[in-house]
């Protein structure tokens, strides 16, 4: 029984999840569906967007969405979120 | 082959597709193919301040891959039915 790398997220459904993506952004949401692109779908999902202020600073937005779909070449990586 | 069937659940309703430019356009979904390319109707751009050159555009086919994000409503989604549809689908394709 070779499990691949994705199968991991069967496991994750439902529950909340860490995706960062291109374009300094990073999303954390619960799995509702994914398939073998990294396509997927999260509910209850907060967009927090980094970038740099004038002076040079880290600024992060933050941007909440109740459901979402995530197109699969956006996504680079993929763990559970930290614990608060 | 579930994100096909999925967007096909969501034609006619309300989306709010972001581009891969930041470019935000709010539309009915009137079509999907198997590479989620989409055909809006109706599209409004969510800032027009900064996109001014999209105004005018009430119809739009967009190029799957150049999707970053879509926004949909939850009640649109059935999420039992998705994850169901989820499972179904990676217990397919491990064969």
């Amino acid at each position: 029984m070779s499990d691949t790398p994705l199968d991991l997220w069967k496991l994750n459904l439902d529950e909340s999840i860490y995706v960062k993506l291109r374009g300094a952004r990073s999303l954390v949401g619960t799995l509702q569906a994914f398939d073998s692109h990294c396509n997927m779908v999260l509910s209850d999902c907060v967009e927090t967007i980094y970038s740099l202020n004038s002076e040079g600073m880290l600024q992060n937005e933050e941007r909440k969405s109740e459901m979402l779909f995530v197109r699969g070449d956006s996504v680079t990586l993929i763990t559970t979120p930290d614990e608060e | 082959m579930l994100f096909f069937s999925f967007f096909k659940t969501l034609v006619d309703q309300e989306v709010v597709v972001q581009l891969k430019n930041d470019i935000e356009l709010k539309g009915t979904l009137q079509s999907v193919d198997q590479f989620l390319n989409l055909k809006l109707d109706n599209i409004s751009c969510t800032d027009e301040e900064k996109y001014p050159h999209l105004v005018s555009v009430r119809n739009i086919f967009i190029r799957g891959s150049t999707v970053r994000y879509v926004y949909l409503n939850k009640n649109m989604v059935d999420t039992n039915l998705l994850q169901d549809a989820t499972r179904r689908e990676a217990m397919s394709e491990r064969k």
